[in-house]
Parts: structure tokens; sequence; C-alpha cells
């Protein structure tokens, strides 16, 4: 038996149906592999009773005929995701011991086609961050790491890391302005941000309400769609789910892709960007080219603004969604004579130095005598971000870019910590999306110079993620990616 | 519209954080370079744009009026940090 | 014109503009954004599900019962419904508030303007201006006295959905407001959206006040006073808040903007907190709720489905029974009242159906503590036997002890005077010969009678009445008597 590990969730499900091997086999391979790799520090808790109980679950589905859509796979669930009876703390220390007696609806879809969870994975505080430092449990290493310890990228950044060594065979992200797709791109494997309203938030500590997006990370295109088949759908208890079907996306994959506009922004490509992207970007075009699709120019004017607008979208919506952490009802709580000493007590100790911050900003923006000046104008300024990739879409169908303006970086890295902004700036090519509402995948699309990956995204119009994976599978196999850290 | 530590302490009691005194004034700079920094909006010409709160401005989709949850009591308190008689506990609210 | 309410002081002459805020809970079997029980008074915690307890990833999901429910209340105020309303978070930090925000509207409220009319003791009416009426979740329930070191919270009534209903500062008496809360209370109770318990919570008014001059145009400041929880509170809170603002006025002082706490036990407003402590709500539109669109078919749906009102119904009742505004008043405070007499005066005299309710049917009810709705005298009965005693079946008198039977025995008036054969003897041979034997039986008095004892003719007709158990057409027997005493 080859090292069942390294396989596709394709490839698994083939090889579960052909009984190559049973699903309570390859759980086992993936404990294993998590113990090699907790030096990554992938998972902030590991479930191998539940992944095992489910397993043989799934061997007697294969047995009896009746095996679902990813029955006996093996994956990793972001500690965003409340998962029932499974302590789940956003990796912050206020939740430390938070069992939720529920499951989310996107984890419970995936449970209800017959996968099973190894355990939860790394991220930064409430998918606060850029680099996974923001995690009460300490970073999540990159797989891709030689002598420096590099960040796995944030906030989904044990994702990336457990599906790029090979510790579960995909794993769930959210994506707020950027969480799935750029750690994706730090660790060589694919990330899918869904249109927002495509995947349920039901049971998913909510970030910035507006923006937050669960989506699937994995190792190649097809699984990504395997998943995002099985993730998305309408939920009645999300007032923000979509009533839009799912289409049938593994069906379209390896589709021509002949005549496809795809657009290419030209303020993405600002001065002093890395010229080894810029030239993987052109490679990218020319391989889409080569496939019959038509590359045009297009301009998204308001990028340079979306980043200040996420600043303060994100952080308002924050500053309230995180008031609930108050150390009366769960969770953490500091006693203190009054009641406003316990609240200041059990926030001040339970949440981190950044969420802190974004809190502070939050609070200050929706402030009486500044929410015009701050709240009302970053929602003008996002629909003029909106209206620019409205008109880009009647030009292209697609729209393709870099996912992040670098490579991973190391960890503790001494310009991203001398000033927030500069962390900030990695999300420059990716918040748009989210501002907008829009579908977004990155995939890898080589190795730099450095040894280390690098993404690309592909930028959907609402609801059409088909296109961007007929674009991105057929991407994906010129550009021949040698996953294997 | 820069703030000053006396603006910092407000906000973070309104948030119910406390920055310790030797903080205050690192916190009021770094929260100035970030408020600077976000300034930079005032410059985009938005007369006459309606703000997007939410790129889902569709029907708001409505629950038929049934009571198909509670009765979890156990549940509900399960995760309290304290609790007493089936209540929530918390030091005595005067006001 | 309506008698002006003002308070003298020495030369001055104060005038009071008051506006109330009136918080009621909708009635509706699920909470507003959450399917747990709205049930009042179960076992603390039991009707709460994760979204009212603001667990994480919790969301709201608007019941559309809660809608139909406050444009229902809005078309009973005669308001404007708006077809585009947004729901907002109010965001503050309390034990009762479990997101540390509540869901509310705010610069869009589901109802704009409308009015109310209230009547007044001297007769006169006035238009209640209705500001807006805004939906938004009750808080939990903080419980104070088990515990000397403790609150202890219960999350039932979590949730819930209110309706604020905010009127103009158009009240300038006790008066006036007391009259408004009442009328509005009857409204919601006839829409059946609101229950309008005042002593259970389910409705609670916070009154803002200030004073002025007689003349003055502008507004001073105002204090608001929270909580004031009975008709007869908010009536004593309005008079007495306005009394301490003109005493301050009066020694020279100022009224700074405040928050106030009304005690019922001395009836006075005591100070709780500054206007600039009060918290910095950060309104922002509640991200995990679209907006609400209604649409004109909606609407109209909604009003096809709304109830005669109580001021159409007392028009109605003082046009069709010929009842005096009084009695249509009262008869019309609520709606099974109004349906009570309605059913008890079809077909019969709705006056006098009228006069048997708010006479012996209410005396009967207050001396047993009985609701209307436990009533042993059903409607029929009351029309039953204002028949017949309009068609002379019995007397007036022989009625009132057909009602004490009837309170007993839940019969029907025929039927009991049927049985204790009460009815009323109009047959003037069975008269006259009853006539005979008690004449017969009293030689002496008819002898005084003829010597000029003339009142001795009580006597007599007493004598048959009582021979004829009660039974005898009281007017024959008087008559038959004359002509046989000559």
């Amino acid at each position: 038996m080859s090292d069942l590990t390294k396989l596709t969730i394709s490839q698994a499900l083939t090889g579960l149906k052909n009984k190559e091997f049973t699903s309570v086999e390859l759980t086992q391979e993936y404990l294993k592999n998590m113990e090699k790799g907790r030096k990554y520090n992938a998972y902030v808790l590991e479930t191998p009773g539940e992944a095992l109980k489910s397993a043989e679950l799934s061997d007697m589905h294969y047995q009896n005929g009746t095996a679902r859509k990813l029955e006996g796979i093996p994956l990793g669930i972001k500690d965003l995701f409340c998962t029932k009876n499974i302590r789940s703390t956003a990796c912050s220390h206020i939740l430390q011991n938070f069992v939720p007696p529920y499951e989310s609806t996107v984890t419970q879809k995936l449970l209800d086609e017959g996968a099973s969870f190894l355990g939860k994975l790394n991220m930064d505080e409430f998918a606060m961050g850029g680099s996974n430092e923001n995690s009460c449990f300490g970073a999540a290493i990159n797989p891709w790491s030689k002598d420096v310890a590099l960040t796995a990228g944030g906030s989904s950044g044990g994702s990336a890391a457990a599906v790029a060594a090979n510790m579960c065979a995909g794993a769930t992200g959210t994506d707020t302005g950027g969480s799935i797709r750029q750690p994706a791109a730090f660790c060589g494997i694919c990330g899918l941000k869904p249109t927002y309203g495509r995947c349920s938030r039901w049971g998913i500590m909510a970030f910035a309400s507006s923006l937050d997006q669960a989506g699937p990370m994995t190792k190649d295109v097809k699984d990504c769609a395997l998943m995002f088949e099985v993730m998305a759908g309408f939920d009645k208890k999300d007032s923000t789910s979509a009533n839009t079907p799912v289409p049938d996306i593994s069906g379209v994959l390896g589709h021509s892709i002949k005549g496809l506009k795809i657009g290419i922004p030209a303020e993405y490509r600002p001065d002093g960007l890395n010229e080894e992207i810029t030239t993987f970007w052109d490679n990218a075009a020319q391989m889409l080219e080569s496939r019959g699709a038509e590359i045009v120019p297009i301009s998204l004017l308001h990028t340079k603004y979306a980043l200040p607008v996420y600043y303060i979208i994100a952080p308002a919506e924050a500053s309230s969604n995180l008031a609930r952490y108050d150390g009366i009802r769960y969770g953490l709580r500091v006693n203190g004579s009054k009641l406003d000493d316990l609240y200041i007590n059990t926030r001040t100790e339970g949440f981190g130095a950044e969420v802190k911050r974004r809190i502070m900003i939050g609070t200050y923006v929706l402030s009486a005598g500044y929410y015009d000046a701050y709240y009302v104008k970053a929602q003008k300024v996002r629909r003029l971000i909106k209206q620019d990739f409205e008109k880009a879409f009647t030009k292209c169908d697609l729209i393709l870019a870099p996912t992040t303006p670098s490579s991973a970086f190391a960890l503790g890295d001494k310009h991203m910590k001398e000033n927030p902004i500069n962390m900030y700036l990695n999300d420059v090519f990716t918040v748009s999306v989210n501002l907008a509402g829009l579908p977004a995948l990155s995939l890898p699309i080589g190795v730099g110079k450095d040894g280390l990956p690098l993404g690309m995204q592909l930028i959907g119009k609402p609801f059409d993620e088909e296109t961007i994976f007929k674009a991105a599978y057929g991407l994906e196999q010129d550009v021949n990616f040698k996953r294997n850290v | 519209m820069a703030i000053n530590n006396e603006m910092v302490k407000q906000v973070a009691f309104l948030a119910r954080l406390k920055i310790d005194e030797d903080k205050t004034e690192s916190t009021k700079d770094e929260f100035n370079a970030i408020l600077n920094w976000i300034e930079q909006l005032q410059e985009v010409n938005t007369e006459g744009v309606e703000p997007l709160f939410s790129v889902r401005d569709s029907k708001l989709s409505l629950r038929q009026d049934e009571v198909t949850d509670g009765n979890i009591k156990q549940d509900v308190l399960k995760n309290a940090p304290m609790q007493e008689f089936g209540y929530f506990a918390v030091p005595k609210v005067v006001e | 014109m309506m008698s002006e309410y003002t308070i003298k002081i020495d030369k001055n002459e104060w005038e009071i503009v008051c506006g109330l805020e009136i918080h009621c809970q909708i009635i509706s079997k699920s909470k507003i954004f959450s399917a747990a029980s709205t049930q009042f008074g179960d076992e603390a915690n039991e009707n709460v599900s994760f979204v009212d307890l603001g667990m994480p990833g919790m969301l709201p999901v608007l019941n559309e019962h809660c809608v139909y429910q406050a444009v229902k209340t809005g078309l009973g105020l005669n308001a404007q419904i708006n077809k585009y309303s947004v729901f907002s978070r109010k965001n503050y930090f309390y034990p009762d508030q479990p997101n540390g925000y509540q869901i509310t509207q705010y610069e869009y409220p589901i109802v704009g303007k409308g009015f109310v009319k209230i009547g007044l003791s001297d007769g006169s009416s006035k238009e209640i201006g209705i500001t807006r009426i805004h939906i938004e979740q009750d808080a939990a329930k903080s419980i104070h006295d088990l515990n000397p070191k403790k609150s202890y919270i219960d999350f039932n009534r979590a949730g819930v959905g209110l309706m604020e209903i905010v009127t103009e500062p158009d009240f300038s008496s006790p008066e006036e407001a007391g009259a408004f809360l009442k009328k509005l209370r009857s409204i919601v109770r006839y829409l059946g959206t609101c229950d309008g318990n005042m002593d259970e919570g389910s409705m609670r008014c916070d009154a803002s006040i200030s004073v002025r001059l007689k003349g003055e145009k502008t507004l001073r400041e105002r204090a608001e006073i929270k909580n004031v929880n009975s008709v007869k509170f908010v009536m004593q809170a309005i008079e007495n808040e306005a009394k301490r603002q003109i005493e301050i006025y009066e020694q020279g002082g100022i009224i700074e903007q405040q928050t106030r706490h009304f005690d019922p036990q001395t009836g006075t407003t005591k100070f709780m907190r500054k206007k600039e402590y009060a918290n910095d709500y950060r309104y922002f539109p509640e991200p995990d709720l679209p907006p609400l669109y209604l649409t004109d078919e909606y609407i109209e749906k909604v009003k096809s489905e709304m109830v005669e009102l109580p001021d159409a119904k007392k028009e109605r009742f003082i046009k069709d029974y010929g009842l005096t505004a009084y009695d249509a008043d009262v008869l019309t405070e609520s709606v099974e009242l109004a349906d009570f007499f309605e059913k008890a005066a079809k077909g019969h005299d709705g006056k006098k159906v009228a006069n048997w309710i708010l006479g012996d049917l209410f005396a009967n009810l207050n001396a047993n503590k009985l609701t209307l709705d436990k009533s042993p005298v059903a409607p029929q009965m009351i029309g039953d036997l204002v028949d017949l005693i309009s068609k002379g079946v019995i007397s007036g008198k022989i009625a009132k002890d057909v009602f004490a039977t009837m309170w007993q025995t839940k019969q029907m008036p025929t039927q009991i005077v049927e049985e204790k054969g009460l009815k009323q003897v109009s047959d003037s041979g069975a008269i006259e010969s009853m006539i005979d034997s008690v004449l017969a039986a009293n030689p002496e008095n008819i002898a005084a009678y003829k010597a000029g004892k003339t009142n001795l003719f009580g006597f007599f007709v007493g004598q048959v009445m009582k021979q004829s158990k009660g039974a005898a057409n009281p007017q024959m027997v008087g008559e038959i008597l004359k002509k046989k005493l000559g």
C-alpha cells in the first residue's frame, strides 16, 4: 500500500469504492501523519476516537453499497466551526473550554455525506490575522519551511498546513478578507471562497457577518469542487444564505473554456509588485489563452481603497459580534467585584492583542459622531468597489489575479510586527472579493526562487463558481504543480 | 481625526477592555496610525452613492410562527461559568 | 373646547410637555428571532434556544407573525406602514442582553406616523400623534432577591418580540396620558397583537417629561422616567415629576437631561443617571438580516383582516342599539364584552340588554370576583330575560329573581319561569277569584278602607301578590281591586 495520505479525495474515494483499502486504514494513515506532523502545530485538538468510529461506519456503508458523497474521507475542521460535543475555541483563550452542544450547518452537511473529522485546526484568534500568529495555541507552521519557520498564512493557517502536509484529506476554512486564499497560496494548495450566501454561516463563530464565508481547502481543484458541492446550499437558519441551487460542478471539470473572457485588472499590478509574481501571472494568462480563452484588460478603479474599507467594516462588525463573549453564559470568566469589572477582566484577559485592537477600532468607528465619517463612508466606497466588479463583468467572465503580493514570510517577521498595517497590506489582492461578495478560488501557480509556492486566484461572478472551476481545472493541468513537500 | 489618551480610555470602556496605564500612549499612537491610514477614504467622491451594508440586498425570508426550539435547559446551561437553581449567576447588578 | 391643564405657582403658569414610549410584547407563539416558546411563567431557562442565549455562531431568523402583528398594530393606530424597513444592532453590555446588542430598528422602522383619538372626562377629545413603531427583541430577566451577593438570569423572556410605540410629545396632562394608555391597551387587545397587561410587564411604559411656562414656544430639558408599570403610576409620575421640575425652576435652578426611575411606594421619581453618562449605542444595520420589504398586496391583506376597533364599534352601538355614549364606551372597552353584548342584544332590546349587563351582571361578576369569560350567565340568557319582561310574561321584580336563579343554575330564563311557575297571571278570572278570597278574609280592613283609610290599598295588593306567589300581573290586580272596593 503506497502512502494513502498522498491521495486526493477523489482518488481516495475511488480506492475506497474499489475496496483497495478501508476508511479505517485511510484514517489510521492520517492519524500517523498527524502525529509526525505535530511540529506544524496545525491541529489544536485531535479527535482520533471519533474519526475511527466514523470510519468504521463508513466501511459498513461501503460494504452495504450505501456510500455517500464523501464516505470515509477524513477531514480537518477549522476551529471557528462549532462542532457538537467537541471543544471549539476559535483559538481564543476566551473560549478555551467551550464545548458547543450543536453542530454548524456546514460541518453537519459534511458529516451527513459520510466525512469524518480528524480534529480541529489552528487559526488566528476569531479569524483575525494573516499569519496564524494570533492563535492562543501559537502559530501553525508552513510545511514548506526549511531553516526558518514560515507562516502557513492566516487566518486558516492550520487548515492549509494540515492539507499541505497530508494531515487530512481536505479541510474547511473561512474567508473574511482572504483567510482561505492567502494560506492556500502560502502552502501550495487550493482554496475556494464561495459567493457570499452560498454556505450557511450558522454555527460558525462570526467575525464580520457581511463578509464571512466558509469554503473548502484541498489538495487539488477537483477536491475543492467535491467539498464545495457538499458544503454549499440554502439554510433557513441563516437569513443571508442564498436559496440558489448548487450546480453539479464535478461534472463540468474538463469542459472546454474556449471563448471564455478572462479579465486582467490593471490596478492589481502596482509599482513594485514582485517581478516573479508578475511573470507567473502572465504565464497563467497565456495558459488560459492557449486553452481558447480570451484575455481582456479590465479596470477595478477603487482597488486601492478596498483595504481601508475592509479595516473599517470588518472591525466594526467584529466589535459587535464579539460583545457576546462577556463571561456570563459560557466561556472564560474572570471575576470582578462589580459587573463591569467582570466584563473588563474577562475580555481583557480572554482576548489577544490583535482581537482587542480590532474591537477598539470597530467600537470607535461606530461611535457617535464618527459613524458617518467612517462606517457609512466605508460602505459607500464598498458599493463603488462592487460596481467596479459589475462593470468589469460586462467585459469578462472571470478575473485572474495573484492571491498574495509575496510568498510566505517568516514567523515573527520584524517588518510585519513593527506595524499592524504592514500585516494588513497582505490582504491587498483578496479583500475586494469579500467586500463585493464574489466567489474566488486560489490555486498554486508554481514555486518561486525562494522555493516557496505562490498562488493565483480566479474571481467569478456571483454564484458562478462553475466557471471558476472550469478554468481552474484547466489551469491546474497546465501548471502541473508538485504538491508534495 | 486624531484621538487622545482620554478617548482611548473611553473607547476601551465602551468595549469593556482595559488598557494598562503604561500602554495608553502606545495604543493611542497605533490607533492614530491606523486611523490616518483609513483616512485616505475621504479622498473618494461618494456623492450620491448609497452605502452598501450587505451584498445580499435580497428579500428577507421569514419563519413561520411555530415553536420548534427550546426545552434544552441542560444544553443551555452546560457551558455556564456559574449557575445556581437553573439560573445563570453573576455578581449583584445594582444600578 | 378642552380645559387646559396648568400648574400655577404665584404668577407663573406652567404647562407639561410629555411623550410616551410603550413597549408592547407581541402576541406570538414563538420568539421574534428564534423558534423557542414565548410562554410566560415556565421554569427558568426552559424556553431558551441557543439563539436566545447568543451562543457563538447563532443567527436570527425573523418570525413572520411578528411582522404581521406590527403591521396590524400600525393600521390600528392609523399609521403609515413602511414597505422598506431595516434591523439594526443597539450595542450595550448588560447581563440580560445575551449578544451584547439588541436587534431593533433604528433609522427605518416598520411603522411610521399615525394617531390615536382619546376622549377626556370633560367630554372633549384629542388626537395624540404616533411617531413610529419599531419591532425588536425583549431582554432576559434578572432576579435580584434570591441571593444578597448575586443576581440570577433567566433567558425565557430574551428574544420575545416587542413593539416599541413612540408618541409625539402631545400630552399636556396626566389625564391625557392615562386616557391614551387605556385606549392603546384596548386597541392592541382588540387587534390581538399584545395582551396589554402592565402588571405582568407585557406592556411597559417610559415617559419623557418637561415643563415650560405657558406661552413658551421652545422645549426645555426633559427627564425620562423608565418602566412605569401601571396607568395610575404613569399619571402619578407625570404629575410629580412636573411638580419637581417646576419647583427647581421656581427656585432658579436648571434641569439637566437625565434618566429617572419611578418609585411606586412614594409615587415620585428618583435620579438614575445623567444623559452624558448614557451609553453610546453604536447603532448599525444588522448584517445578519437583509432589509425587510413589504408589498402593497401584503399590507392590503392585513387590512382586510382587521377587526372593528373600539371607536367604530362604539359609534355603531350608539346608532344601532340606541345606547348612551357612556354605555357604549364601557361596552366597547374589550372585544369580549362587546361581543357578549352583541350576542345578548341580537333580536332583543339592546338598551335594556345593556342595562342588565352593566347592572346585575357586572354586580354579580364583581361580587364573585369573576371575569366575563367565567360568567355562568350566557348572553342568550340575558336576551331571553329582557324579552320575558317586554312581553309582560314576568315583572321586573320577578326578573331579578330569575337572574339570581340563572346565575346559580345556568338555565334559560324561560325554563326557570316555566319550572317555577313564575309566569305572570294575566287571566282576569283567576285574579278576580284571588282578590275575592283576600277580601273575604279581611272584612275589618275593607271597613277601615271604606272609612277613609285609603292607604290600605297597598295592603290588599300585597296580599293578592302574596297569594299568587308574585305571579299576578300587578297592573291588573290594581285595576280589578279598585273596581271591587268601589
